[in-house]
C-alpha cells in the first residue's frame, strides 16, 4: 500500500515540475508556476518519508530543517546584482550532494556484496534491501550509474565554486590555465575513465577508486572553469545548472527512483538549453566556450579612426528632452554600479512627460542568463517596455536617443563590419543606427573582452564619463 | 588674439561669418571678437546684438582688418580685401583655390595664411567644420523650398470632400548632402521621392531617408567613394547612356525634378537634357543646384528661373544657402569657430598653425608667402571601403514554395535521421542493459524530451528565475539521501545526513529566490 502511494506521489510530482518550468513561459503564469514547484517538492519528500527504505526521521527533519533556515536567510538577504553568483554557489551543493548519495550508494553495495559474498543472510533495511535483490548484471549497471553520478557531481561542485568566486570577484575573472592547460584535462579524464574501469571491474575496494576519481573531477571542475573568462560566464553557469541535473539522473538511475530521473533530465535539458541559447547569441561555440579564452589569431582588427568625443550631463539631458523615443541599453556595468534604481527613476520621469522609453536586452548582457530583467525588474521597470533583441533591433533607426549604460562588446559594430575581429559575426544590438548614442562609461578602456569598440568613436556617439549610478542621478534634475 | 567678420562685399549676400552665439563661443575660448559695422543686418543680426555678446563692432573693413590678427568671411576674398591686410595676418573663407590662382599667388605675395573652408578635409574628426556640407544641407532644403513655391499643386496626397489630390512625385538627382536634404524635406513634405546616384552604396542611405533608389542594371565595377574622398567621379560613357535612358523613362512621371550632381573640380555633368524637359507635364519645376557650375538640366541659366514653351520652370538660382542667411550665418558661424577651436588647442586664445594637423593643412592654402595647395594626401583614410549594396530580388510565388518545400524536406530529413539514429543507439543499449535499466531509461529519454519541448517556450526575460527554480528543483537529490539516512553504517548516515542538509538549503533557498524575482516582475 505504502508503496502505490509513493509511486503515485511521484507521478503527481513530476507533472507538477513541468508545469513549473513549463509556466515560466509568461510572467503572469509565472507567479502561479512556483507554487507548483514547491507543491510538487514537498510532496515528493513527504513521500520519500512515509515510503519504503526511509529512516531517521529525526535526523532528516532537523537536517531539513536547519538546511532550510540557512537557505531562507541567504534567499532574503541577497541583493539582486548577486544572484549569479548565488545560483553558482547552489549548483555546487547540489554537485557535493550528488557525490555523497554517489559515495553512499557504493558504501550501501560494498555491504551488501560482503554479506552475499560470506553468505550471512543479514537482513537489511532500506536503500541496502532494494540492492540486496539486484542481479549481477544490474550491479554492473549500477556502478557504471554510480561512476557518472560522482564524477558529474565533483565536476560540478568545483566548477561551481570557481564560477562563484570568478563572479564575486573573489577570484579573478581573467582566464587562467595551468601550464599544459587542455592537456591536463584530457590527462585527468583518461585517468579517471581509468579508475571508472577498475572500479568496474571491482579490482580492490571500491570507495578507494570512487575517491581517485572524485579528486581527479574535482580538479577537472576547478581547471576547466578556471580556464574560462568572466564574460563567458553566462555559458558557464547554464552548462553547471545543465550537469547537476544530469547528476541528479544518473543518481535517480543508482537508486532506482523515476521522480529523481525526470527531475535531472528536466533540469539538464533546461540547463543545455540556455547554455545553447547563449552560445547563439555570442556566435560562439560551444567548445569554444568550454575550452576557454577567444579563439586563435584571426588577423588584425580594422584599426579605428576618429576620437572619442566626451558629453556633460547638460549635453544629456538636453539631447533627453528634445527626443521622443529613447531606448536604454543596459549591460554589466549598470549591475555593477548598482544603476538600476536611478534608471528606473529615469525611465518613469521620462515616460511622464510622454516620451516612449524602452529597453533593449541583449541575451548575453550581464552575467547570467536574463540577469538585466531581473534587476529593471527589482528596480520597478514595467516589464512589458524591456524588449529582446530581435524585437528592437529593426527599430533603432527611428530612435532619437540610445543610453548605452555599461554594456560594450553586445553593441560592438565590429561584429558586423570587421571579419577580423575577435567577435565577428556575433549579433548585435545596431545602436548607431540611432540618431544619437550616449555611452555611460567609467572610463576609456575596451570591456570584458578586452576589444575595442568601433561604436565610442562614431559622430552620433558622445561618451558620457562617470560612475553609471552617478551620471544616470546628475541626469535626474535636469529632465523634465 | 582678436577675431574679425567683415561685411560680405558680394552683392546679395546674406550671411556673415560670425554669429552673436559663436562670439560667446569664441569668447571662451580666449579671442577678442570683432565684427563690421551691419556685418550681420542681413542674416538678422543687428550691431547692437552683436555689442550685447560682448563684440567689439569696427565701422569700416579697414578699420576692423587693421585691428584684428584672423579675418573671417564666407564668401571667397575680393583682391582689394587681401591687399589690405598685412603678412601675418590669418584669412578664413571659402577659397577655390583651383578656380583661384591669381587670388593664392596674391595671398602668396601679401604673405598672409589663406584658410580655406573649402578644402576641409573629409575625414570624421572634420566633419564639425566641413562649411561645403553645412551649406549644401541649407541648399538641399532650400531647393525644396523653391520648388513648392513654384509648383501649383500639393506635395502630399490627400483624400479631401472636394475630391482626390496625387502626391508630388520628386526625383533627386545625386544623393550628396544636398540631395539627403533634399530628399527628407521633400518626404516631410508628404511627397513621392525617388533617388538616383552612381555611387550604388549609397542607396542604403538613400532608403533611410525614405525616398527609394532609383536602380540601374548596369555591370561595371562599382565606383568605390572612398578613393574620391566621398564624392562623386566621372561616369563611363556607357553607363551614361543607360542612366539618362532611365531618366527620360521617368521624365513624363516626375512634379520635382532637383539635381545636385557635381564632379568635385569639374564642370556639372549634363544630366537632365532638353528633350527631357520636353517631355515633362506643364507646370513641372526643375531646381538645378548645380547651376554654379554650369547645371546639370540643358536649360538652365545661372541665377535665373525661366518657364519653358510647355510650361516647365527652370529655377536656377545658385544663392540658395544665403537665402536663409540667418540659418546659413548661424551654421557657417559654428563652422569657424569649431576650426579655430582647432587652431587654439590650448583654449587660451593663443593661435597656433599646426601644419603637422591634417585638418589644418588640408585646408591650408597659403601660408608663411608660400602657396601650400594642393595638399598632400592625409595620412589617415577619409572613409572605409564601403560595399556596393546589392539588390535583392524578392523571389517569385514558384522559388518561394520551392525553397519552403527544401527547407520542409531538409527538415524531415534531419528529423528521421535522429530518430533512426536515436531508435538504433537505444536498441543498442537494450541488447546490453538489463530489463529493470531499461524501464527507467525510457522514463529518462522521455523526460529529456518534454524538457527540451517545455523549455523552449520559457520567456528570454524569465531565464535567471528559470535558472533559480531549476536549481531548487535538482536539489530533488534529497530523495536518495533520504532514502540512504536510515541505514545501519554510520558513514552512510552521516554522508546522507550531510547531503540533506545541502539540498534543504538549496530547496528553501532556490524557492524563495525564485519567489522574490518573479514578484518584482510588474506590468506597467
Amino acid at each position: 500500500m505504502e508503496y502505490g502511494f509513493t509511486t503515485a506521489a511521484y507521478v503527481v510530482a513530476s507533472v507538477l515540475f513541468i508545469l513549473s518550468l513549463g509556466g515560466l513561459s509568461g510572467q503572469e503564469s509565472a507567479k502561479r508556476a512556483i507554487w507548483y514547484g514547491i507543491v510538487g517538492m514537498a510532496l515528493a519528500v513527504l513521500a520519500t518519508l512515509i515510503g519504503p527504505g526511509a529512516g531517521n526521521w529525526f535526523l532528516s527533519l532537523i537536517m531539513i530543517a536547519i538546511g532550510g533556515t540557512v537557505g531562507w536567510i541567504v534567499a532574503k538577504r541577497v541583493q539582486m546584482t548577486e544572484m549569479p553568483q548565488l545560483v553558482a554557489a547552489m549548483h555546487s551543493l547540489v554537485g557535493l550532494a550528488a557525490v555523497f548519495v554517489g559515495f553512499n550508494a557504493q558504501i550501501e553495495l560494498a555491504r551488501v556484496m560482503h554479506a552475499r559474498a560470506e553468505g550471512i543472510p543479514e537482513v537489511f533495511y532500506g536503500f541496502a534491501a532494494l540492492l540486496a535483490h539486484k542481479t549481477s548484471a544490474e550491479i554492473a549497471m549500477l556502478k557504471i550509474e554510480v561512476f557518472l553520478g560522482v564524477f558529474i557531481g565533483a565536476v560540478t561542485f568545483t566548477g561551481s565554486v570557481v564560477a562563484f568566486g570568478k563572479l564575486s570577484g573573489r577570484v579573478d575573472g581573467k582566464p587562467k590555465k595551468l601550464p599544459g592547460g587542455h592537456m591536463l584535462n584530457a590527462g585527468a579524464l583518461a585517468l579517471s575513465i581509468l579508475f571508472g574501469i577498475l572500479y568496474f571491474t571491482g579490482v580492490g575496494s571500491g570507495v578507494f577508486w570512487l575517491i581517485l576519481i572524485t579528486a581527479l573531477a574535482f580538479f577537472i571542475g576547478y581547471h576547466l572553469i578556471m580556464g574560462i573568462g568572466g564574460a563567458d560566464m553566462p555559458v558557464v553557469v547554464s552548462m553547471l545548472n545543465s550537469y547537476s541535473g544530469w547528476a541528479a539522473a544518473a543518481i535517480g538511475f543508482t537508486l532506482g527512483n523515476d521522480l529523481l530521473i525526470v527531475t535531472g533530465a528536466l533540469v539538464g535539458s533546461s540547463g543545455a538549453i540556455l547554455s545553447y541559447i547563449m552560445c547563439k547569441a555570442m556566435n560562439r561555440n560551444f567548445v569554444s566556450v568550454i575550452l576557454g579564452g577567444f579563439g586563435g589569431d584571426t588577423g588584425p582588427a580594422a584599426a579605428i579612426e576618429g576620437e572619442q568625443i566626451a558629453i556633460d550631463a547638460d549635453g544629456v539631458a538636453a539631447a533627453l528632452n528634445d527626443a521622443d523615443s529613447v531606448v536604454i541599453v543596459p549591460g554589466y556595468g549598470m549591475a555593477v554600479a548598482q544603476a538600476q534604481g536611478a534608471v528606473s527613476e529615469l525611465t518613469r520621469k521620462l515616460r511622464a512627460a510622454g516620451k516612449e522609453v524602452r529597453f533593449a536586452i541583449h541575451p548575453v548582457a550581464g552575467r547570467l542568463p536574463g540577469h538585466m530583467n531581473v534587476l529593471l525588474a527589482e528596480a520597478k521597470v514595467p516589464y512589458d517596455i524591456v524588449l529582446e533583441m530581435d524585437e528592437i533591433n529593426d527599430d533603432f533607426p527611428s530612435t532619437d536617443v540610445v543610453i548605452i549604460i555599461g554594456s560594450n562588446d553586445i553593441v560592438n559594430p565590429a561584429a558586423q563590419d570587421d571579419p577580423n575581429s575577435p567577435i565577428a559575426g556575433m549579433p548585435v544590438l545596431e545602436v548607431w543606427r540611432a540618431k544619437q548614442v550616449f555611452v555611460s562609461k567609467r572610463g576609456q578602456g575596451t570591456g570584458y573582452s578586452g576589444i575595442e569598440n568601433p561604436l565610442f568613436f562614431k559622430e552620433n556617439t558622445r561618451m558620457f564619463y562617470g560612475d553609471a549610478k552617478d551620471s544616470i542621478n546628475k541626469l535626474l534634475p535636469m529632465v523634465d | 588674439m582678436k577675431i574679425g567678420a567683415l561685411k560680405e562685399s558680394f552683392d546679395g549676400e546674406a550671411r556673415v561669418a560670425i554669429t552673436p552665439s559663436s562670439a560667446g563661443h569664441l569668447g571662451k575660448l580666449g579671442h577678442d571678437v570683432h565684427v563690421e559695422s551691419g556685418a550681420g543686418q542681413r542674416a538678422g543680426f543687428s550691431d547692437d546684438d552683436y555689442r550685447a555678446a560682448g563684440v567689439t563692432v569696427c565701422q569700416t573693413p579697414a578699420e576692423l582688418i587693421a585691428a584684428v590678427d584672423l579675418v573671417a568671411k564666407v564668401r571667397q576674398p575680393t583682391e582689394a580685401e587681401i591687399r589690405q591686410m598685412r603678412a601675418g595676418q590669418t584669412l578664413i573663407s571659402f577659397f577655390y583655390p583651383a578656380q583661384n590662382a591669381e587670388l593664392l599667388a596674391l595671398a602668396k605675395e601679401q604673405g598672409i595664411t589663406a584658410i580655406a573652408m573649402d578644402m576641409v578635409p573629409r575625414i570624421s574628426r572634420a566633419q564639425k567644420m566641413d562649411a561645403l556640407s553645412s551649406m549644401a544641407n541649407i541648399a538641399g532644403y532650400r531647393a525644396v523650398i523653391e520648388a513648392a513655391n513654384n509648383f501649383g499643386r500639393f506635395f502630399t496626397g490627400q483624400v479631401t470632400a472636394a475630391g482626390k489630390v496625387p502626391p508630388a512625385k520628386v526625383l533627386v538627382v545625386g544623393a550628396g548632402v544636398a540631395g539627403l536634404a533634399a530628399i527628407g524635406t521633400s518626404v516631410s513634405l508628404g511627397a513621392q521621392v525617388y533617388a538616383f546616384d552612381v555611387r550604388p552604396e549609397v542607396a542604403e542611405q538613400i532608403e533611410s531617408m525614405g525616398a527609394e533608389f532609383v536602380f540601374l542594371e548596369f555591370d561595371q565595377p562599382a565606383q568605390d567613394g572612398a578613393a574620391t574622398g566621398g564624392y562623386a567621379a566621372p561616369s563611363s560613357p556607357e553607363f551614361r547612356e543607360k542612366q539618362l535612358a532611365k531618366f527620360r523613362e521617368l521624365a513624363p512621371q516626375m512634379d520635382i525634378v532637383i539635381t545636385t550632381a557635381l564632379i568635385p573640380g569639374r564642370d556639372a555633368p549634363k544630366l537632365w537634357t532638353a528633350d527631357m524637359v520636353a517631355a515633362m507635364k506643364q507646370g513641372s519645376v526643375i531646381i538645378d543646384l548645380a547651376a554654379e557650375k554650369g547645371g546639370n538640366c540643358d536649360l538652365t541659366i545661372p541665377d535665373e528661373r525661366i518657364v519653358t514653351e510647355n510650361g516647365v520652370v527652370v529655377v536656377g538660382y545658385t544663392d540658395f544657402p544665403s537665402r536663409m542667411g540667418a540659418q546659413a550665418s548661424e551654421l557657417y558661424g559654428n563652422n569657424i569657430r569649431h576650426f579655430v577651436t582647432d587652431l587654439t588647442p590650448k583654449k587660451d586664445g593663443v593661435i597656433h598653425h599646426n601644419m603637422e594637423d591634417d585638418v589644418i593643412r588640408g585646408a591650408t592654402v597659403a601660408h608663411d608667402h608660400d602657396v601650400t595647395w594642393p595638399p598632400p594626401p592625409p595620412k589617415v583614410a577619409a572613409i572605409a571601403v564601403q560595399q556596393p549594396k546589392v539588390r535583392k530580388k524578392d523571389p517569385t510565388p514558384e522559388e518561394r514554395r520551392a525553397a519552403e518545400a527544401a527547407a520542409f524536406k531538409a527538415d524531415t530529413r534531419n528529423q528521421v535521421r535522429l530518430l533512426v539514429g536515436g531508435g538504433l543507439l537505444l536498441l543498442l543499449i537494450g541488447l546490453v542493459a538489463p530489463a529493470s535499466f531499461m524501464s527507467h531509461f525510457i522514463v529518462f529519454v522521455l523526460a529529456c524530451f518534454v524538457g527540451f519541448r517545455v523549455i523552449w517556450n520559457v520567456a528570454h526575460s524569465l531565464h535567471t528565475p528559470l535558472m533559480a527554480i531549476t536549481n531548487a528543483i535538482s536539489s530533488i537529490i534529497i530523495l536518495g539521501a533520504l532514502m540512504q539516512i536510515g541505514s545501519e553504517s554510520w558513514w552512510v548516515v552521516l554522508l546522507g545526513a550531510l547531503a540533506v542538509l545541502m539540498a534543504g538549503v538549496n530547496i528553501f533557498g532556490g524557492f524563495m529566490v525564485t519567489r522574490r524575482m518573479l514578484a518584482m516582475f510588474q506590468k506597467s
